[in-house]
């Protein structure tokens, strides 16, 4: 049988979804094989913005390649920085004060809050609500302006540094942080009365996109998509850094397996960082902000990972250093990357809607997965 | 007093007077055409530009501000750039069908304006058959979206075709049993004996929870059949891009964006016609002088505010609700709407019987 | 396709569960009233804002560019501090060259004769490549007397890219007293 162009033996449409389509947030290229709105199959295809930036990480020294680390998974900035300073400060057994620290994780939390606000505005906006999408924008922006006055960026900080912070805090930054903490409060019920309660919005979500915890873990799934198949994979918790070990906070679990279980992990993810966020903000302790290093780093011989919790997984950096000032090779593991490839599974079966739902429920940055 | 029905009176006579019959037929036509065109052009912009503001301020936005005087100038700011696109007709389409699509929307809502009455004694053509003619015209929108996606030769376009035909074809007969329920209560397919029967009191007020309950459902109906979110699958920005006109552009588009928004001002104006009672004044029982003031707003200021009331409605709706999956969309209409409305008219004609209504 | 299986008997069980919520009338007039007053919710949301004008929060940004305040560690671009003598602090030590990732900076000196005769290293040309620059900092912090800074501005589109390829030692500028 002579197969017809875009179609499959079957007689299954195939469609491009992407790589420009509005749902897929970015260059990412999804054939997808249908039966009349059923999906059978959904093939990602990479490489639109691939950028090599492991490659060009060679060529960098220690103090450099954090920078290119933000143009990653551009949401979560600040936490891919963080991880790539433990990665350097962990190889050279660099002690960080505790005032960093503190600012860290305060800075780390309030980029998953971002993070995840985006998200949800995109979330909703993917399913046909437009509101949701310039009302999370508020509460963003209020994030991005404290960023801006304290990093002097919105978006690609480059504000953590091997030994802890490029520059003291900003003078407002608590004050800022607290004004931030209120209007947060006095928003958070809106979402629930837009988006969360909304009937439409449960229908749509309920039951679709079952990812079961085996499925999950096999697939290499992490962050609020695996914790929605009530799987405990945060590393704040099961691999602490910094201080998280002492902070109190309570790994958000769902046991739905489907989307709307993963929109409420990060849902409540949002209202754990604020206590995170409320923990620390009156206790900056004083000290440096920068423990003095060498003007040059130089990693000792021998390969190093460190893995962090980023708004959408497990951020990994894998570094071999081969005793010189630029490392011999570099991996990042991305969490998008890996939560790409469930979205196969998860998707066969439902309908086309569903697809957009369910790859909004994995918050994907194709940045991040193509790096 | 100056209204609409003294202004076509007077023309009338005027044509009378002056020349014979059959050229006053025609004459009088081409007034009514050039009435009907204007109005869309005019409809068209004024819409779009309230839509654009509704969505704004619900958006914590300010809106268009730029052209004219508080943006006011925008939407025609938009038209002109339409009018100079390129209009494409893309290689694989069926160009006949391709070009053909936008003039039907465009004639099938310019059809849909006939019976519908702008004021007192106001009206294009009076027929007795007002709302069967309503509901017949409208489903051949259908046909319009359904020949722009498969000429398309694009697959978005198929689908939101497709999805827009099952809809469209659904949602008629909510739409259908709920507009039912006021035939029953007032006696009458013509549109003008039915504002009549309101004289007393809008058929919303007068008719209890029934006449509610389908007035809830015309509404959710006919936001269906209009292609509006929550309902816009045929669309579906999200997941078929821009679904069935994905592949038009220049004026083609605009001719669909306008029939949508023609069509939305006309379902409102029927819903307004049959539930609100259309240019009838508010009037309350034997409150001889409110009802005298109310009588001195124009009867035209009465049917255009409650049409606008009703946009302002499916607007709202637009900008606070999700879309529906297609599955849920069949679901609502035979699952619930039917079911409810079939109830419903039963009740209704029970009340007609038994004159239980006011 | 064992796998699609799998995901179709899922949605098959949740339709038959669904089914079975609605088997009872009471469950499903509850259904109906609890789907539409979350729907009545979220509209009163919307009516607020739309009806709350004080809520809207767009900057108008091109009116408002007199009054914009940027913050004063915003990274806009990289200048050379050159103080009202027209003297700047750079030694042309290439530190911020260095410490640069994109090769941004580019630093030529030349040897200045000092009224002794003693040569002593300037800049000739400190050539900045704004469209290369990603503004993260590294130059700023490497420098050892503080020559450059990042400044505020942000508006940087120009027409021709060749414009984006600054000096930014001024004419006939030269190194502060005292500065080594
Ligand atoms: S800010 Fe970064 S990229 Fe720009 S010149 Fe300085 S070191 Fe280079
Ligand atoms: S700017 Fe600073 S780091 Fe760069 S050459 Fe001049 S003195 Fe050295």
């Amino acid at each position: 049988m002579v197969e017809e162009i875009g179609r499959t033996a079957d007689g299954d449409i195939i469609i491009n979804v992407g790589p420009q389509h509005p749902a897929t947030h970015g260059v990412l290229h999804l054939v997808i094989t249908i039966n009349g709105e059923t999906i059978k199959k959904v093939e990602p295809h990479l490489g639109y913005i691939h950028r090599s930036i492991e490659k060009m990480c060679e060529s960098l020294t220690y103090r450099q390649f954090i920078y290119v680390t933000s143009r990653m998974d551009y949401l979560s900035s600040h936490i891919n920085n963080h991880a790539c300073a433990l990665c350097v400060e962990k190889a050279l057994q660099i002690e960080v004060s505790s005032r960093a620290q503190v600012v860290r994780i305060l800075l780390d939390e309030l980029t998953r809050i971002a993070s995840h606000e985006l998200w949800w505005g995109a979330m909703a906006m993917d399913l046909g609500a437009f509101t949701p999408f310039f009302h999370a924008f508020r509460e963003r922006e209020t994030i991005n302006d404290i960023m801006e006055e304290t990093c002097g960026a919105r978006l690609t900080m480059n504000y953590i540094v091997p030994g802890g912070i490029m520059q003291d805090i900003h003078p407002n930054f608590q004050k800022r942080i607290k004004d931030f903490i209120k209007l947060y409060k006095s928003k958070i019920s809106e979402y629930d009365e837009l988006v969360t309660g909304n009937i439409i919005f449960q229908n749509r979500m309920k039951g679709v996109g079952y990812l079961s915890a085996e499925d999950a873990i096999s697939f290499g799934v992490t962050g609020p998509a695996a914790r929605g198949s009530n799987i405990s994979c945060d590393v704040r918790k099961i691999y602490p850094y910094e201080i998280y070990d002492q902070l109190e906070f309570v790994e958000v679990l769902e046991t739905g397996c489907d989307s709307f279980a993963r929109y409420m992990v990060r849902i409540r993810e949002m209202n754990q960082s604020i206590r995170i966020i409320e923990q620390l903000v009156d206790n900056i302790p004083e000290g440096d902000f920068q423990t003095k290093t060498k003007a040059v780093l130089k990693l000792p011989k021998g390969e190093f990972y460190q893995r962090v919790e980023t708004a959408r997984g497990e951020f990994g950096v894998y570094i071999v250093s081969e005793g010189g000032t630029t490392p011999y090779r570099i991996k990042f593991r991305s969490p998008g990357f890996s939560n790409l490839s469930a979205l196969d599974h998860m998707a066969r079966g439902s309908k086309l809607g569903d697809l957009v739902a369910i790859m909004g429920t994995l918050d994907l940055v194709i940045p991040d997965i193509d790096r | 007093m100056l209204s609409f029905s003294n202004i076509s009176k007077s023309i009338d006579t005027w044509l009378n007077a002056t020349f014979n019959s059959t050229w006053t037929m025609l004459f009088e036509m081409v007034i009514a055409g050039v009435g009907v065109i204007s109005l869309f052009a005019i409809l068209g912009l004024v819409l779009v530009l309230m839509e654009r503001r509704v969505a704004a301020w619900i958006q914590i936005r300010l809106g268009p501000n730029r052209v004219g005087p508080g943006g006011m100038l925008q939407s025609l700011a938009d038209t002109v750039k339409l009018l100079v696109k390129e209009g494409m007709t893309p290689d694989g389409a069926d160009k006949f069908l391709f070009n053909l699509a936008p003039f039907i929307a465009i004639i099938v809502a310019m059809l849909l304006m006939a019976p519908i009455a702008f004021a007192k004694n106001f009206q294009l053509w009076d027929m007795n058959i007002g709302v069967l003619y309503v509901t017949a015209i409208s489903s051949i929108m259908v046909i319009s979206i359904l020949m722009a996606g498969w000429a398309s030769n694009n697959k978005y376009s198929l689908m939101g075709a497709m999805r827009s035909g099952a809809q469209i074809v659904s949602y008629e007969l909510s739409a259908g049993l709920s507009i039912l329920a006021i035939v029953v209560l007032s006696g009458s397919l013509n549109l003008n004996d039915i504002i009549q029967s309101q004289a007393d009191g809008w058929w919303i007020f007068k008719g209890h929870i029934p006449v509610i309950i389908a007035f809830i459902i015309f509404i959710i109906a006919v936001t269906a059949e209009t292609n509006r979110a929550p309902f816009d699958l045929a669309e579906a920005e999200s997941e078929l891009t821009a679904g069935f006109h994905t592949e038009y552009s220049g004026m083609k588009f605009a001719l669909f964006f306008l029939a949508e928004y023609i069509n939305v001002f006309i379902v409102c104006a029927i819903g307004a016609t049959l539930f609100l009672g259309g240019w009838m004044p508010f009037h309350i029982g034997n409150w001889e002088s409110f009802n005298h003031i109310m009588d001195y707003i124009p009867s035209s200021m009465w049917f255009f505010s409650k049409t606008f009331f009703l946009i302002f409605l499916i607007m709202w709706f637009r900008w606070t609700f999700p879309r529906l999956r297609i599955d849920q969309l069949l679901n609502l209409e035979w699952k619930y709407l039917l079911p409810i409305s079939m109830f419903n008219l039963l009740l209704v004609t029970a009340m007609a019987i038994l004159g239980w209504h006011f | 396709m064992q796998e699609f299986k799998k995901e179709v008997s899922f949605v098959e069980k949740n339709k038959i569960a669904i089914k079975k919520k609605n088997m009872f009338i009471v469950n499903y007039i509850k259904d109906v009233f609890n789907g539409v007053k979350s729907l009545v919710v979220g509209l009163r949301r919307t009516m607020y804002y739309f009806s709350h004008h004080k809520e809207i929060i767009t900057e108008q940004y091109p009116d408002n560019r007199d009054t914009l305040v940027l913050p004063d560690r915003f990274k806009g671009e990289v200048i050379l501090v050159h103080d009202e003598n027209n003297e700047h602090a750079c030694t042309g030590c290439t530190a911020c060259e260095l410490a640069c990732p994109n090769a941004t900076i580019k630093i030529i000196t030349k040897f200045d004769i000092s009224p002794e005769g003693k040569k002593k290293k300037a800049i000739d040309k400190f050539v900045y490549h704004l469209e290369l620059c990603t503004m993260c900092n590294l130059c700023i912090v490497a420098c050892p007397t503080d020559a450059i800074k990042m400044a505020q501005t942000f508006e940087h589109s120009v027409y021709n890219r060749a414009e984006l390829t600054k000096v930014l030692n001024k004419q006939g500028s030269k190194i502060r007293e005292g500065v080594e």
